[in-house]
């Protein structure tokens, strides 16, 4: 099918036309109904508090009084959505980036922290991979550890790491990447062991007939098998690393970073900084995540992948 | 030796070796038995097997699934070892003539990585023996000549049909000039009209290069077609029931499969299966 749709010069338009039919729509309608949503929420959640106003200062109050009210509050239960953007406007665009204020000063430095601890957990996860597929003690051996690693709630160790690590004398940006590190490996490994496995039997078989050796084999059958799953793997990775610099930055007394953020908010009850934290780790992780596929789409292009 | 038991051979004992072929024998089985073990218990894939394949020659393996006759392929290639008996391919254990780099290997399915394009599949074998890159793309270039797939060099194998993908393989095995050539089943995937098509081109090539081609096959008429020599072969256990030599010219024509010569093979092809299939 993708094989005749490809040689009919007509093919661009219509494919625009699908996707724009297919996904943009559907995807509008479904955050349309979730602001509307929250809007919805906002106004039931902070209403109690503004009629509790309302009662002590002896005004006289509507329900549109109540529902602008609701939605213009310093310290909401929950905040309208245009309070959030309104706020990361604020401390994105209108803020300099150097600034201690400034949301993408907080995100640039999870983000380092984040890149930092993937980078780490994604080389820490395929040696790991090429150890257990190779070597039957290490399989094993290794493999149980690695599941057993990820039983332990993150929450629970990341202050010992920090702790530990501060001991040591290493404080900064590295004990917090070992915590993306510690998050970020796990699919890492799972994923690339299933990829180093994933050639066929009579793959291994075509190799074997030629005599190459382990290296030959890695390079050249098992590695490139492998990559597609690495690339999804890293997806995941990606995501957690993120989570495991935020929750690192939470223990180390709240100075910098988007986990900062959220305690510094949480503590003054600051829950419109607290939303515009998490909405802007949650850009970064879609970004993050995207890059990842992109890098993904170029390689498979590239290793002859059907369009 | 089990071969004289179920069928009269009209010649003498083709596998006598040094008797009937002058050259030195590239595979030369003696007593040759495997035995898997199976979650099942045991199974005798090949049993007390007697064989010798003279240089030059285009040997078929018939039989119904299960005789061992793939089993048999893949002990000449090192891949299976054998519990009994033994094995020489050119004069030499398996496992030393698979590091010589003896024989090219052609699976049931082309196996193609799907990474590479068509020339670097091809080249595949040749960056693993080292070969220099100008004399790899010369090889590559050669070969892919003699399969008639000069033009795909660049494609990626899903761009190529499954006929033209086995051919791809078949040059992949071709490239690093191994006397010995060993297809399983290569064709069984394919249709009819492709499946005459590469058998024409498979004799072709084998006039062309000279090489020893051990062939393994399912179907009478493509045994019959491309062999000078059909071993057949029974399940359970797997062992060689008739070893019949072809009395067909070298130049084969695909209508010479209308030939009453062709038939009177054929017929006695059927014979032997039917026969091994009495034994149980």
């Amino acid at each position: 099918m993708t094989a005749s749709a490809a040689s009919t010069p007509t093919e661009s338009p219509a494919t625009l036309r699908r996707l724009t039919d297919g996904k943009a729509l559907p995807i509008a309608i479904v955050v349309a109904a979730i602001v509307l949503i929250w809007y919805g929420f906002t106004v039931y959640l902070n209403a109690p508090w503004q009629i509790g106003l309302y009662q002590r200062a002896g005004t006289e109050w509507t329900a549109a009084d109540l529902v602008r009210d609701t939605m213009a509050q310093e310290r909401p239960v929950l905040p309208a959505p245009h309070q959030v953007v309104a706020e990361m406007w604020k401390t994105t665009v209108e803020t300099r980036p150097t600034s201690n204020r400034s949301l993408l000063n907080h995100a640039w430095i999870t983000l380092s922290s984040t890149l930092l601890g993937f980078a780490i957990g994604t080389t820490l996860g395929v040696i790991l991979a090429v150890g257990i597929v190779h070597n039957r003690a290490m399989d094993k051996s290794v493999m149980p550890w690695v599941i057993a690693s990820q039983t332990i709630p993150i929450l629970a160790i990341a202050p010992m790491i920090i702790v530990v690590l501060n001991a040591i004398g290493l404080s900064g940006l590295l004990p917090k990447a070992l915590i993306s590190t510690y998050l970020s490996f796990f699919p890492v490994v799972v994923g690339m062991v299933k990829g180093f496995r994933s050639p066929e039997a009579i793959q291994f078989d075509l190799m074997r007939t030629y005599n190459a050796n382990r290296t030959q084999t890695f390079f050249r059958l098992r590695w490139p098998s492998a990559l597609p799953f690495l690339f999804t793997s890293m997806k995941v990775a990606v995501a957690i690393s993120l989570v495991g610099a935020i929750v690192g930055e939470l223990p180390t007394g709240a100075v910098a970073g988007l986990g900062a953020r959220l305690l510094a908010g949480s503590y003054y009850g600051q829950t419109i900084q607290i939303w515009s934290a998490l909405f802007m780790a949650a850009a970064l992780a879609a970004v993050l995540v995207a890059l990842v596929g992109l890098a993904q789409r170029l390689v498979m292009a590239r290793m002859g992948a059907r369009p | 030796m089990n071969v004289v038991a179920t069928t009269p051979t009209p010649n003498p004992s083709p596998q006598g070796g040094g008797e009937s072929i002058a050259a030195p024998s590239v595979v030369e089985a003696r007593g040759l038995s495997l035995t898997f073990d199976t979650a099942d218990g045991p199974v005798q894939a090949l049993s007390n097997v007697d064989l010798s394949v003279g240089r030059g020659e285009f040997v078929s393996f018939i039989g119904p699934s299960g005789c061992g006759k793939t089993t048999f392929l893949r002990v000449i290639a090192d891949l299976e070892q054998p519990t009994a008996g033994d094995i020489r391919v050119n004069g030499l254990t398996p496992e030393a003539a698979r590091r010589a780099r003896a024989y090219g290997y052609v699976f049931q399915a082309a196996g193609l990585f799907p990474w590479r394009t068509i020339e670097k599949n091809v080249a595949l074998p040749l960056e693993i023996m080292g070969y220099s890159s100008r004399e790899r793309q010369e090889r590559v270039a050669r070969t892919l000549d003699l399969v008639n797939l000069t033009g795909f060099e660049r494609k990626f194998p899903w761009q190529l049909s499954g006929g033209m993908q086995q051919r791809a393989s078949i040059a992949r095995a071709l490239a690093f000039d191994a006397d010995l050539l060993l297809m399983d089943e290569p064709f069984g995937a394919l249709d009819e009209i492709v499946r005459d098509h590469l058998n024409e081109q498979l004799l072709e090539l084998w006039a062309r290069t000279n090489k020893t081609i051990c062939f393994v096959t399912h179907s009478i008429p493509e045994a019959v077609y491309l062999s000078t020599r059909i071993v057949v072969m029974s399940p359970r256990p797997g062992r060689v029931t008739d070893v019949i030599e072809s009395t067909l010219p070298k130049e084969r024509p695909l209508d010479i499969r209308e030939t009453p010569e062709f038939l009177a093979i054929a017929h006695r092809v059927r014979e032997g299966l039917r026969a091994g299939h009495g034994d149980e």
